[in-house]
């Protein structure tokens, strides 16, 4: 039974919440000024709160089950956070409130721009990046202007790795930059003798993940960044995996310039079905001046023993400047300090340790039954290959749909895109040993399935809300809005 | 697990991290139970002047609204809340059919064609609707012309987005009117762009503008307000041709200034130019409708290093709070609820128009913000009504040298005759 559209529900006059009578004397609104028609739903609080209830029940969450889904590190979000997020004096709080009005704020901001430069090793971060990709944005722009700066104009291309995420070479091109693929060798790591011969001065510098998209550590990363430094390039760490990094090694302490954090990965923020994210960046001594703005600065140290500093908010002298109105995803933002709050020292380095453990823990368990590329002792997640020899015209999808039937959410497929038919896994620390086996069987099973009866991996998922989509109709005949098109002007 | 896997100890799998930087000692506090972390934050949210204590008539880009108490319900369900991008929509279609009702209710309210599933924020929008005129140009119009009457701060963000490219920013360096941006058009324009209600709460003129931006071969692009457009004519009326802005007044908490909510809508021809996810409704197998990501190789995980814009991810849980927020408030409430601000805030710019030494910009009609010259400078005036509880409106002597001594005041359905008295006594003290 499929959920009909909210504008097909309610009748003529229904209105879903109650507003107060006018309490002022009424001004006259010139008709010139005032709109032909809106046309939007006209329904009654039950049937709002049914129709997305209802709508709700059709998702799969983290609050349902497993999301081995790798590269998106999705851990279990402590329902703590939501709470403090919503406490009034956070939720309530005006952005536009004078930094003396606003101390809570600016003590927490500050608190995690000092946590988060502790757990990766660099100098300073900013909160102001909304999300990974707009993180991975300034940084680009921060190695753009601090070569401009310092009057060198003939720097015009970036290094990525071939395994890297779609992201890396998009951002390259908005910043200005032109990308430039270095292909892996026979390892999974960058090819060192390929690097080597891309270093010249024209460039700007590299990004890289680690670790990698294969879930590799690359086994010369130092050699990498010297590399890079050396012909005056700096380096930029995608640090979306950055789960299976803390407390193991901090990259600013390898010779990252700048790196941006996914507080909706790595901190526990929630994923929300796509946002809100977000995406400080950290940097190194050289970078600083450059960071997006505004950042939460000590404007007063504090005096006495009781006192508190003052905060406030400051934009870096050279800043590449503001990324979005106002100061970052605040919200999420205190969500990561909770969480940081509540895991603390100790709690922080079982995060990446778990983590690892049980990605290495299903690699192993799998190796015999999926081919896995490139196997040695993963990070916090592995990919392995979705297709059997012998079974003819079965594909990562076909298996990834299957799960569903079992119960569990499919891993991410076809990345990265060095691999044939890949499904990367990523099990997150949140996950105890009994759930790691029901998923191991039950890849196990769709195993021996795809031999016995394909055609069940091929027809699935048959027991989701809905089977199978025609993605071609869905761009061919763009059905985007419900409503007919108003009348225009112009 | 250790045995399985074939090694002593959890360390010994980090063998390829470089022995010199192995395990570097962590400087964080010890771990905290949930009780001492909620009492903590709990001290920190309190030291902020904040909407439960203060009467709020500042806005400038942020609005204190009313939320309707089964909104915060839906959203914070964790099958909503917890659920990853809907890359596989057939357990997924929750999210998905919630985006397609908050695309086709950003159609009504804009009068647009079609709309995305949301970018960043109001400024990020507009940062990235210059990335489409742009391309509309195919790539030939290098100059875009922006309103001085946009946020300052999205204007500052549209620079930052687009500093690596050649780009050519025109009109808001003065004090340009809509007349004199008009002026500015030529065969280099790619767009203009003016905000509506403006940055100043006023509502412009624009009957005629669409007409002469589409002579000159550019884009009209608005910056909106979408409760206002409860109201006011819509932006498709207006004949834009892209429509941008922030969608925190519907439903989206203040929350110091994000997450928030960057709505995009267009017209057809510029579909498939728009950056972030669009989600478009089909068939499953059996034949029953369902809705998934279209248009997807626009985006840059396919297209890579040729994609317009590298944006992953979308406002997911504000699009539907915005979803929800227009549902309960419906056809009738939205029309409601931008009335009560309207006459709100002009009964509170007549009170305040009357008391001496202040005065009130009526030159052209507003919306639920206006501008009132000071008698005496406004961080003095602001510092007196914090004394009171009052958050006053913003100094826009800031951004705006010729404005010094100007306070930007908005009201909303959320402050009563009380608040709105209390504020204009206070007001007056401050000279007496």
């Amino acid at each position: 039974m499929s959920e009909p559209l909210i504008y097909d529900i309610g009748s003529p006059g229904r209105q879903g919440a109650t507003l107060p009578v006018c309490d002022v004397p009424i001004t006259p609104i010139p008709s010139e000024l005032v709109r032909a028609n809106l046309d939007l739903p006209e329904v009654s609080e039950l049937q709002v709160v049914r129709h997305f209830t209802r709508l709700s029940s059709l998702n799969y969450s983290i609050d349902k089950g497993f999301y081995p889904l790798g590269s998106c590190t999705m851990k279990y979000n402590p329902k703590v956070n939501e709470d403090m997020a919503r406490l009034a004096g956070f939720a309530q709080l005006h952005p536009l409130v004078d930094n003396e009005g606003a101390q809570g704020a600016l003590a927490l901001m500050y608190q995690l721009q000092q946590w988060l430069a502790e757990i990766s090793g660099f100098k300073a971060v900013s909160l102001a990046p909304a999300a990974g990709a707009q993180g991975e944005f300034a940084g680009i722009l921060m190695i753009r202007k601090y070569h401009l700066d310092r009057g060198d104009t003939k720097r015009t291309k970036i290094l990525i790795p071939n395994s890297a995420h779609g992201t890396n070479p998009a951002t390259v091109t908005m910043a200005g930059f032109v990308a430039v693929e270095l292909p892996a060798d026979a390892n999974g790591d960058v090819d060192l003798k390929a690097l080597r011969e891309a270093c010249d001065d024209t460039v700007a510098g590299m990004m890289i993940t680690v670790p990698n998209t294969l879930g590799l550590f690359e086994s010369h990363i130092l050699e990498v960044v010297n590399a890079v430094h050396d012909c005056g390039g700096l380096m930029y760490m995608d640090g979306a995996n950055m789960n299976a990094l803390m407390g193991v090694v901090k990259p600013g302490e390898l010779g990252f310039d700048v790196m941006h954090y996914n507080l909706h990965k790595t901190f526990s923020t929630p994923h929300g079905g796509g946002g809100p994210g977000s995406g400080p960046v950290g940097v190194g001594e050289k970078l600083v001046p450059f960071l997006p703005g505004p950042v939460v600065t000590i404007s007063e140290e504090a005096t006495g023993d009781e006192e508190a500093p003052l905060y406030a908010m400051t934009m870096p002298p050279k800043s590449i400047g503001r990324l979005k109105a106002f100061y970052g995803n605040f919200g999420m933002h205190v969500r990561a300090f909770t969480y940081i709050a509540i895991n603390g020292d100790q709690g922080i380095k079982d995060i990446t340790r778990h983590a690892v453990l049980n990605a290495n823990y299903i690699r192993v368990k799998l190796q015999d039954t999926y081919k896995i590329p490139y196997n040695r002792a993963c990070g916090h997640e592995f990919v392995l290959e979705g297709h059997f020899e012998g079974v003819e015209n079965i594909h990562a999808l076909d298996i990834s749909k299957r799960l569903m039937d079992y119960g569990f959410h499919p891993p991410t497929n076809y990345f990265p895109l060095i691999v044939p038919e890949a499904l990367m896994i990523e099990p997150t620390e949140s996950e105890d040993k009994a759930t790691l086996d029901g998923f191991i069987d039950t890849m196990k099973k769709i195993a021996a399935e795809a031999h016995e009866n394909p055609d069940l991996l091929r027809s699935a998922p048959h027991t989701a809300p809905v089977s199978r989509l025609d993605e071609v109709r869905a761009a061919k005949q763009l059905v985007l809005c419900c409503r007919p098109i108003p009348e225009q002007g112009g | 697990m250790l045995a399985a896997i074939g090694v002593t100890t959890i360390e010994d799998l980090f063998d390829a991290v470089p022995s010199s930087h192995r395990f570097p000692k962590l400087d964080l506090p010890a771990p905290l139970s949930e009780m001492e972390v909620t009492a903590e934050l709990s001290a920190m949210a309190e030291a902020n002047d904040h909407a439960g204590d203060f009467a709020i008539f500042r806005g400038a880009g942020a609005y204190h609204h009313f939320i309707p108490s089964a909104l915060g319900h839906i959203v914070s369900r964790g099958e909503f809340l917890t659920a990853y991008t809907p890359y596989q929509p057939e357990i997924s279609q929750g999210t998905l059919q919630a985006i397609f009702e908050y695309q086709s209710m950003m159609c009504s309210l804009t009068g647009m064609d079609a709309a995305n599933a949301s970018h960043y924020d109001g400024a990020t929008s507009l940062a990235e609707a210059v990335t489409v005129a742009l391309e509309a140009g195919r790539g030939k119009r290098k100059k875009i012309i922006l309103s001085p009457a946009i946020n300052p701060q999205y204007r500052a963000v549209v620079r930052t987005y687009h500093q690596g490219r050649e780009l050519k920013i025109a009109g808001d360096s003065g004090r340009a009117d809509i007349s004199d941006l008009v002026e500015m058009l030529d065969d280099q324009t790619a767009m203009l762009a003016v905000q509506y209600p403006n940055y100043f709460g006023q509502i412009d003129d624009l009957n005629k503008l669409a007409e002469k931006v589409h002579a000159a071969g550019a884009l009209l692009v608005l910056v909106v307000n979408p409760l206002a457009l409860g109201l006011l004519k819509s932006p498709g009326e207006l004949g834009a041709d892209i429509v941008v802005g922030e969608g925190q007044p519907l439903g989206i908490s203040l929350s110091f200034g994000g997450p928030y909510l960057g709505f995009f809508a267009c017209r057809t021809e510029y579909v498939r130019k728009i950056a972030g996810r669009i989600v478009g409704e089909t068939l499953d197998q059996d034949g029953r409708r369902a809705f998934v990501m279209t248009l997807r190789p626009r985006e840059q995980d396919i297209r890579r290093d040729k994609a317009s814009s590298n944006i992953c991810t979308n406002q997911g849980l504000m699009s539907l709070t915005a979803a929800i927020y227009l549902s309960l408030m419906g056809k009738h409430g939205m029309r409601k609820v931008a009335e009560l601000c309207y006459h709100k805030a002009h009964y509170a710019a007549h009170q305040i128009d009357l008391l001496l030494g202040f005065r009130v910009d009526t030159s052209k009609p507003f919306f639920h913000e206006f501008v009132v010259k000071c008698p005496r400078p406004v961080a003095e005036l602001n510092a007196l009504l914090v004394e009171k509880g009052i958050l006053g409106g913003i100094d826009l002597g800031v951004d705006y040298p010729h404005l010094k001594d100007h306070m930007l005041i908005a009201v909303t359905e959320m402050n009563s005759k009380a608040e709105i008295d209390a504020l204009v006594d206070a007001l007056k003290e401050t000279i007496q």
